[in-house]
C-alpha cells in the first residue's frame, strides 16, 4: 500500500483513502460547445500513458475529499511529489534536487 | 382524524444501546448530538466562528472545543461542527456575514466513544492511519476509513476516541470495533 | 517404542514436561517444546509422507519452514483440519491429531508407488506431452484420474470455527529475524530509542543458534545469549517481539505484512484468534533473514533417513534426538562438519564424512582425527539405498572409480547455504551473482531497508553482530533517534560456514532430487534444456521446479546450477526467477481476517428497514442496501404478491420506503450555475419551491444518472440520485466542481443518510398525509405535481415533495433519519384506513415501467444518450454549457439509426419476455443473425393485463407498430413495436 503525501492535509495518508483520477492538466475548453471533433477526441479520448513520469490526478476521497496532482514515476511506481489543484506543473529537477 | 395533526413522531436510535467492554476497551455508542457540515471559504471563517462561538482551526487536523461544541478541520474549506447538546446549529450559522455552505447532517452521523488503553489498538485493527501520538496527537481529527466503512476518527484523550460513521455504517463499524477491542485485550 | 532416540541431557526442552499425540491414528510420546518432526524423530520415526508424483517414501529433511517433504495434516475436528503443515513447524500439544498425506491405503504400503514404475511417462513436461488424444478423455478420464493420485493433501469442505485478527501497526524500525544479527540490530535501535518490532517464525528467537554448538557469545553459548538479548527486548516499551511470526510479504515503502500464529501450538486457543495478520509500516526495515542449507544432488537423496546438516544438529542440539546411531556425513561445506561432530560425542556412530572437496580445512580434519572419524575428501556419495528408509550409500572418488558401501541409519548432508534474500527481492532489490562464493547476493537496497548478516552474504557470525548493530543504529538515527548505548555483544567464538555446492554431484545413479515437494529431478531440468528451454522461467514452468509451495527455497539454485550447466552458460546468465509472496503459505483466514460474516462487506439498511423485516419482507441487495423487495401476504409468491402491489397502489395507495435514494444538497450563490453544467436541463430556471427531473450526462454525452432536483432556496438545492449511484455522482460533481469550474461559491454535501424518505403513492394518497402535514396546502391547486416545501410532517421539521415515480398522485416525505420509522408507522395505521399497501422495489420498477420511466443503468447501458432514451425534453436547448453537451453532437451520437427505447408488447398477453433478449428483424435469417436491439426491461402488468417491455432498438422511433422478432432457445416469439408508455399515458393521475 502505497503512502501518498496530501498537499492541503499535508502529510502522508494510506493509498486506501485515495482515489486515482486520470491524467491531470488536461483543461477542459472552456468553448468546448464549439470545439471540432479533433479538438474533442483529444481533449476527452486521447492520453499518453508514459512509462515514466507521469502527472496524474488523485483525490483523498477518504480523507479532506480535495482532488490534488502528483508526477509518478510508473515504472518505480513512486510519487516525486503532490501539488494543488490548479497549481503548474512543477518543477521536478528542483523537486529531486530537495530530496537529496 | 383530529388527533392526526396531534401525532408526534419519535426519535428512534436502535443502535443506542451498543456496548462491548472488556478490561482493555469499552465501546459504546454516543448520545444524538447536532451536527454541521460546514463549508466555506477563509473569508468567512471569522464570522462563522464568532455566529457558532466556536473557532474553526484552519490547520489540517485540527480541533478547537468550546464547551459543548468542538468544530474539526476536515478539509481546506470543510468542518464538522459537533454539539453535545440539542443545539440548533443552522440558526446558529444562518447568522453569519459571508458566503459559506451549512447543511444539518445531525442524523446522516452517529458515533461511537472507544476509550480504554487499548482505545487505539482497537482502531488499528481496521484504520490504516497512523495512530500513535506523534501523529495524531490529543486533540487531533482526521476523515479516514475503518476497514470499508468512512469514519472520522477524533481523539479526546490519549485513551479516548469519538469514532463518527454514517448512520447505515454503524452496525458494521460497531461490529469491527468490537472485533478490534478483542483483539486488543489480548496484544 | 517411546522416545529411544532422546539422549538424556541433551537439547533444552524439560523431560518432565511430557505429552501425547496421535501421528496416523497411533499415539506417541513427546515431549513440551517439542515439533511433530522432533517428536516423531525422537520415536524413531523418520517417514513421515509421500510425495506429490512418484509417491515415493518421504522423511524430515529440514527443521524449519523450508521443510518440502515432511508435510502433513493436522486437526481437531473435521472443520479445523490443515492440510500440508509443515511437520518442522507445527508444535506438538497435548492430544494434537496428525496423519500423513498423498498415500493410500497406508504410509508404508502406499499403492501410488506404482508412479514410480511408470516415472518415463511423468517425466519433464508430462502435461504437455501426455493425456492428448484422445480429447473428449481429458475431462471424463484424465483430469480426475490424475488429480485423485496427485495433489497435496485434501481441503476441509466446513466453514473454519476459528476467528483471525488484524492490526495495523507503525514503527521506526523493523527487524525481520530474531537470530543473533537481527537481535543485535533490534538492540541497538531500542536502545537508541526507537519503536522497534523485531519478528522471528520459529517459537523461540535465536536463528542459528538453535542448532551451533560452537558460538560464544559476551561469556555465554550463543543460545543463552540470543535468550537473554530477547529478555532484554521484551523488558522495553518501546520494543515489541513477535515469535511464530512470519514476514511474508514486503510491500512498497516499507509496508510489510506478517503472519503471527497464535494458537497452532495450543492444546486450547480458547478465545484467542488462531492467527493475526500485522501490515507493519516501519520507517527502516532490517532484514536479517539468515540463510537456507540445500541438499545435495545424488541417487536416493529423498530416502527417509536423509537429513540436512543443521537440522539434524537442530534435532540432537534443540530437541535432544539424534538423527540415527549409525551416520553418515555428505558435505560440501564446513558446517556440516559440526553435525558430525556434535552426534559423534553424544553416542551416534559416525561412519564417515564423505566431502565433496578436495581440501578440508586443517580444523576441521584434526577435530575428526580425534573423535576417530574417517574424512573421504574428494569423494561422493554415489547413491542413497533403502526402501521406507535409508539403509546404506555407495561412495566413490568424484573421479570415478571403485564404490564403497556403508551401512547407514541416517545420511546428513550439506550442500552449503543460500542466503534467503525473498523478502529483499519482493521489496523490488536485485540481487547480484556473487561468483567468489557462487550465491546471489543484495545489491543496492531499493526501499529504505539493510540487509544484514548471511542473507547479506556475511557468514562469519562476529562480522554479522556488528553489522546489526550499525545497521540498528542508523535505522534508529534515520528514525531521528540517536541516543542510547551501543549494545555490549563481544563474540568470542563462532562456526564456520565456507563452501557449498550448486548442481548435480556427477554422474547420477537412480533419482535425484532437485524440487522434493514437487519431484523434479535433475535428470527432468537436463531434459528441460534438450528440449529447447533457455530461459530459467522456461524450465521453471517446463519442470514445475520451485512451483510447489515452498517455493523453491531449496531447488532453485540447484535447478539453476544444472540448467547452466547443461547449456554451458554462467549461471547469471540463465537468469533468476522471481521471489514471490507469500514467503511461506499464509491462510485465506488470516488474509480476510475479520472480514467474514456480518463484517465481509457493509450492509446498509434504512431506518424503516426494521420494520420491512417484521413484517416479512423480502429483500434485495442493491449496492451495499438491503431493500425491501416486496411483501408477500398469506403464502403469495412473488408474482402473486407484486400484481396485488401493483394494483392496490393504482387503485387505492401503496407506501414505500424510498430512503436508500442518493441525496446531495447543493448549497452556495452559485448553486444554480453549477447545476445548470451538471444537468442537461436548465436548473437556473427552477422555482424556489419547485421540482424537476434532471438528467446527468458524462462529457461523451451518455447518461450518466438521473433523479429529482429540489431548489429549497435560491442558493440551495436538493438533489436526489439513483440508490447506486450516489457515491459516484457526488464524486464526479465534486471532479467538476474542484477542478473545472474552481471558481464557483458552492458546495456539495452529501445528505442521503441525513433524511428518510417515505414514498406515498396512489389516488388517495393526499388523503392519507394530509392530517400529518403542518404548514401547507396539499391541493393540487396550491401544491401542484413537481412541488416542494419545507414543513413540519409528524411534528418533525421535513422537506415534502409532491412527486411520483408510478405515475399516480404522489408525495415522498423527507423526515430527519432517526425519524423515520415513527413517520412511517404512523403513515402505515393511516394508510391502512384507506386500504393502501405496502409496496417493495419490484413493484416500483413495474409501475414505473407502465408509464416509461427509465432505470438508469437498466434501461441505459452507457451507451445511451438522452435522445436515445426520448428524453430529449430534458437538454437545455439554450444553454452555452452543460456536461456532454459537446458530445452529444458527436457524429455518432447524432447519426440515424442509433438504439432508441421503445415500447414492445407480445402478441400472446401472457408472455413476458426475458430481460436481455435480443432482437431481430427477420426471424429467418441465417446464424448468426442481425441483432437490432434487446429488451432491458421486461414484466407482468396487472393493471394493463398483459405482459408490458422495454427495449433499445436501432431506429426503433421509426418502427412504430412493426413487428419484430426474439428468438429463443425454443422458440421464436413476434412483438409489436410500440410507445413505451402502457398505462395512463396523457398523465392525467399524477395531477388527481
Amino acid at each position: 500500500m502505497l503512502l501518498i503525501r496530501c498537499p492541503y492535509c499535508e502529510e502522508e495518508r494510506p493509498e486506501l483513502e485515495f482515489r486515482g483520477a486520470g491524467e491531470a492538466h488536461i483543461a477542459r475548453p472552456t468553448n468546448i460547445a464549439e470545439i471540432s471533433d479533433e479538438e474533442f477526441e483529444a481533449f476527452f479520448f486521447l492520453r499518453d500513458n508514459p512509462r515514466g513520469v507521469t502527472f496524474e490526478r488523485w483525490r483523498h476521497i477518504h480523507g479532506c475529499g480535495r482532488f490534488f496532482n502528483a508526477a509518478r514515476d510508473t515504472v518505480s511506481d513512486k510519487f516525486i511529489t503532490t501539488y494543488k489543484a490548479g497549481e503548474p506543473k512543477p518543477d521536478l529537477d528542483a523537486v529531486r534536487g530537495e530530496k537529496a | 382524524m383530529a388527533d392526526a395533526a396531534m401525532t408526534k413522531a419519535e426519535r428512534r436510535e436502535p443502535m443506542a444501546a451498543a456496548i462491548f467492554a472488556n478490561e482493555a476497551v469499552t465501546v459504546r455508542a454516543a448520545a444524538p448530538a447536532s451536527r454541521l457540515s460546514l463549508r466555506a471559504g477563509s473569508e468567512a471563517i471569522a464570522p462563522l466562528s464568532s455566529a457558532l462561538g466556536v473557532d474553526l482551526p484552519v490547520r489540517p487536523k485540527q480541533t478547537s472545543t468550546t464547551g459543548s461544541r468542538t468544530a474539526m478541520w476536515i478539509g481546506p474549506d470543510e468542518w464538522l461542527v459537533i454539539d453535545a447538546g440539542e443545539a440548533d446549529l443552522m440558526a446558529a450559522a444562518r447568522g453569519a456575514e459571508g458566503i459559506f455552505s451549512a447543511v444539518d447532517i445531525s442524523h446522516r452521523n452517529v458515533a461511537f466513544l472507544v476509550s480504554g488503553t487499548g482505545a487505539a489498538t482497537t482502531l488499528a485493527s481496521a484504520c490504516p492511519h497512523d495512530l500513535r501520538l506523534t501523529s495524531f496527537p490529543v486533540g487531533a481529527a482526521a476523515r479516514t476509513l475503518l476497514a470499508k466503512a468512512e469514519v472520522v476518527l477524533w481523539r479526546q484523550s490519549e485513551t479516548e476516541w469519538h469514532v463518527e460513521c454514517w448512520r447505515s455504517f454503524a452496525p458494521y463499524v460497531f461490529g469491527l470495533l468490537r472485533e478490534g477491542a478483542k483483539d486488543a485485550a489480548l496484544a | 517404542m517411546s522416545q529411544s532416540f532422546r539422549i538424556p541431557g541433551k537439547g533444552r526442552l524439560s523431560p518432565s514436561r511430557g505429552l501425547r499425540f496421535f501421528f496416523d491414528g497411533k499415539a506417541f510420546d513427546a515431549l513440551e517444546g517439542d515439533t511433530v518432526a522432533s517428536a516423531l524423530l525422537a520415536n524413531g520415526v523418520h517417514l513421515a509422507g509421500r510425495s506429490y508424483k512418484y509417491h515415493r517414501p518421504r522423511g524430515i529433511l529440514t527443521a524449519g519452514s523450508e521443510e518440502p517433504n515432511a508435510l502433513i495434516g493436522v486437526s481437531n475436528t473435521a472443520a479445523t483440519h490443515v492440510p500440508n503443515v509443515r511437520a518442522t513447524v507445527q508444535e506438538v500439544h497435548d492430544g494434537l491429531v496428525t496423519r500423513s498425506q498423498n498415500r493410500w491405503p497406508s504410509l508404508a504400503f502406499d499403492l501410488g508407488a506404482v508412479n514410480s514404475l511408470g516415472a518415463p511417462f511423468f517425466s519433464a513436461g508430462f502435461y504437455y506431452k501426455t493425456f492428448m488424444w484422445p480429447k473428449a478423455a481429458w475431462k471424463a478420464l484424465y483430469e480426475p484420474v490424475i488429480r485423485q493420485a496427485a495433489g497435496l493433501g485434501v481441503s476441509p469442505k466446513e466453514p473454519d470455527p476459528d476467528h483471525y485478527a488484524s492490526r495495523y501497526e507503525h514503527c521506526d524500525v523493523l527487524v525481520v529475524g530474531g537470530g543473533a544479527v537481527g537481535l543485535a540490530a533490534a538492540l541497538a535501535a531500542a536502545n537508541a530509542g526507537a519503536s522497534v518490532i523485531l519478528c522471528d517464525e520459529q517459537a523461540q528467537c535465536g536463528g542459528a543458534m538453535r542448532h551451533e554448538s560452537g558460538a560464544r557469545i559476551s561469556g555465554r553459548s550463543g543460545w543463552d545469549w540470543a535468550q537473554d538479548a530477547v529478555a532484554q527486548l521484551k523488558a522495553m516499551d518501546n520494543v515489541r517481539v513477535l515469535t511464530r511470526t512470519t514476514a511474508f510479504g514486503y510491500h512498497t515503502q516499507n509496508f510489510v505484512a506478517l503472519a503471527e500464529r497464535v494458537t497452532d501450538h495450543l492444546a486450547d486457543g480458547k478465545d484467542l484468534p488462531r492467527e493475526r495478520l500485522w501490515q507493519v509500516r516501519a520507517k527502516r526495515v532490517i532484514l536479517a533473514t539468515g540463510a537456507i542449507e540445500r541438499q545435495l544432488v545424488f541417487g536416493g537423496n529423498d530416502l527417509p533417513g536423509v537429513m540436512f546438516a543443521n537440522a539434524a544438529r537442530t534435532y540432537l542440539n534443540h530437541y535432544g534426538v539424534a538423527a540415527g546411531r549409525k551416520v553418515a556425513v555428505f558435505t560440501a561445506c564446513d558446517s556440516a562438519y559440526g553435525a558430525a561432530f556434535d552426534l559423534a560425542r553424544a553416542g551416534s556412530a559416525v561412519a564417515v564424512i564423505v566431502d565433496w572437496r578436495h581440501d578440508v580445512p586443517e580444523d576441521l580434519s584434526r577435530q575428526a582425527q580425534e573423535l576417530g572419524i574417517k574424512i573421504l575428501a574428494g569423494h561422493r556419495v554415489v547413491q542413497a539405498k533403502g526402501r521406507l528408509r535409508i539403509a546404506s550409500i555407495s561412495v566413490a572418488h568424484r573421479d570415478g572409480g571403485q564404490e564403497r558401501s556403508f551401512p547407514v541409519d541416517s545420511l546428513i548432508i550439506s550442500g552449503g547455504w543460500t542466503p534467503s534474500v525473498h523478502l529483499y527481492s519482493q521489496s523490488r532489490g536485485k540481487v547480484a551473482w556473487d561468483a567468489d562464493t557462487q550465491r546471489f547476493l543484495p545489491g543496492d537496497p531499493v526501499q529504505d531497508c539493510v540487509t544484514v548478516g548471511a542473507c547479506d552474504g556475511t557468514d562469519d557470525l562476529a562480522r554479522g553482530v556488528a553489522q546489526g548493530i550499525e545497521a540498528g543504529k542508523a535505522a534508529a538515527t534515520a528514525a531521528g533517534h540517536a541516543g542510547g548505548d551501543q549494545p555490549d555483544v563481544a563474540v568470542e567464538a563462532c562456526e564456520s560456514y565456507a563452501g557449498g555446492l550448486a548442481g548435480d554431484a556427477g554422474q547420477i545413479k537412480g533419482k535425484a532430487f532437485v524440487d522434493y515437494q514437487n519431484d523434479v529431478t535433475a535428470k527432468d531440468i537436463r531434459q528441460a534444456v534438450r528440449e529447447g528451454m533457455h530461459s530459467i522461467e522456461h524450465v521453471k514452468r517446463f519442470t514445475t521446479n520451485g512451483m510447489a509451495s515452498d517455493q523453491g527455497k531449496l531447488s532453485n539454485m540447484h535447478g539453476l546450477a544444472i540448467a547452466a550447466d547443461s547449456l554451458g552458460w554462467p549461471i547469471p546468465d540463465v537468469g533468476l526467477t522471481t521471489f514471490r509472496q507469500p514467503y511461506t503459505p499464509v491462510t485465506f483466514g488470516t488474509i480476510v481476517n475479520h472480514g467474514r460474516g456480518d463484517l465481509f462487506d457493509v450492509t446498509r439498511r434504512t431506518t424503516i428497514d426494521g420494520w420491512a423485516q417484521d413484517n416479512g419482507a423480502v429483500f434485495e441487495d442493491v449496492g451495499n442496501w438491503k431493500r425491501a423487495r416486496f411483501f408477500p401476504q398469506g403464502g403469495e409468491d412473488m408474482h402473486a404478491a407484486v400484481n396485488r402491489e401493483c394494483r392496490t397502489v393504482r387503485e387505492a395507495a401503496g407506501l414505500f420506503d424510498a430512503s436508500t435514494l442518493g441525496k446531495i444538497e447543493v448549497v452556495g450563490p452559485d448553486a444554480g450555475a453549477f447545476m445548470d453544467l451538471m444537468y442537461t436541463n436548465p436548473m437556473s430556471k427552477l422555482g424556489v419551491g419547485k421540482l424537476r427531473y434532471g438528467i446527468m450526462c458524462r462529457e461523451d454525452g451518455f447518461v450518466y444518472d438521473d433523479g429529482v432536483v429540489g431548489r429549497v432556496a435560491e442558493d440551495r438545492f436538493h438533489v436526489t440520485t439513483t440508490t447506486g449511484g450516489a457515491p459516484r455522482v457526488l464524486h464526479h460533481m465534486e471532479d467538476y466542481l474542484q477542478t473545472e469550474f474552481p471558481h464557483l461559491k458552492v458546495w456539495l454535501t452529501s445528505v442521503t443518510e441525513q433524511w428518510a424518505v417515505v414514498a406515498v403513492q396512489g389516488p388517495k394518497a393526499r388523503e392519507i398525509v394530509a392530517p400529518f402535514v403542518s404548514g401547507v396546502d396539499l391541493s393540487t391547486e396550491a401544491f401542484p405535481h413537481m412541488s416542494m416545501a419545507e414543513c413540519e410532517v409528524c411534528g418533525v421539521p421535513a422537506r415534502l415533495f409532491r412527486v411520483s415515480f408510478t405515475g399516480e398522485t404522489g408525495f415522498e416525505i423527507n423526515v430527519p433519519a432517526a425519524y423515520g420509522r415513527s413517520v412511517w408507522e404512523i403513515l402505515q395505521a393511516r394508510g391502512a384506513e384507506f386500504g393502501a399497501c405496502t409496496y417493495g422495489t419490484e413493484t416500483m420498477h413495474v409501475l414505473r415501467a407502465e408509464k416509461g420511466y427509465i432505470i438508469v443503468g437498466q434501461d441505459t447501458d452507457g451507451t445511451v444518450t438522452p435522445f436515445d432514451a426520448g428524453y430529449g425534453w430534458a437538454v437545455a436547448k439554450k444553454k452555452k454549457d452543460f456536461v456532454g453537451i459537446r458530445g452529444l453532437k458527436r457524429p455518432d451520437l447524432v447519426a440515424d439509426g442509433r438504439k432508441q427505447l421503445v415500447g414492445l408488447t407480445t402478441s400472446d398477453p401472457a408472455m413476458v419476455l426475458e430481460e436481455g433478449a435480443q432482437i431481430v428483424a427477420d426471424p429467418n435469417q441465417p446464424v448468426p443473425m442481425t441483432m437490432i436491439g434487446h429488451v432491458t426491461s421486461s414484466y407482468w402488468s396487472e393493471n394493463c393485463g398483459r405482459s408490458i417491455a422495454l427495449a433499445l432498438v436501432a431506429g426503433g422511433r421509426d418502427r412504430m407498430g412493426q413487428t419484430l422478432h426474439v428468438p429463443m432457445p425454443d422458440r421464436t416469439i413476434a412483438v409489436t413495436v410500440t410507445e413505451p408508455v402502457f398505462f395512463d399515458p396523457k398523465g392525467e393521475r399524477l395531477h388527481g
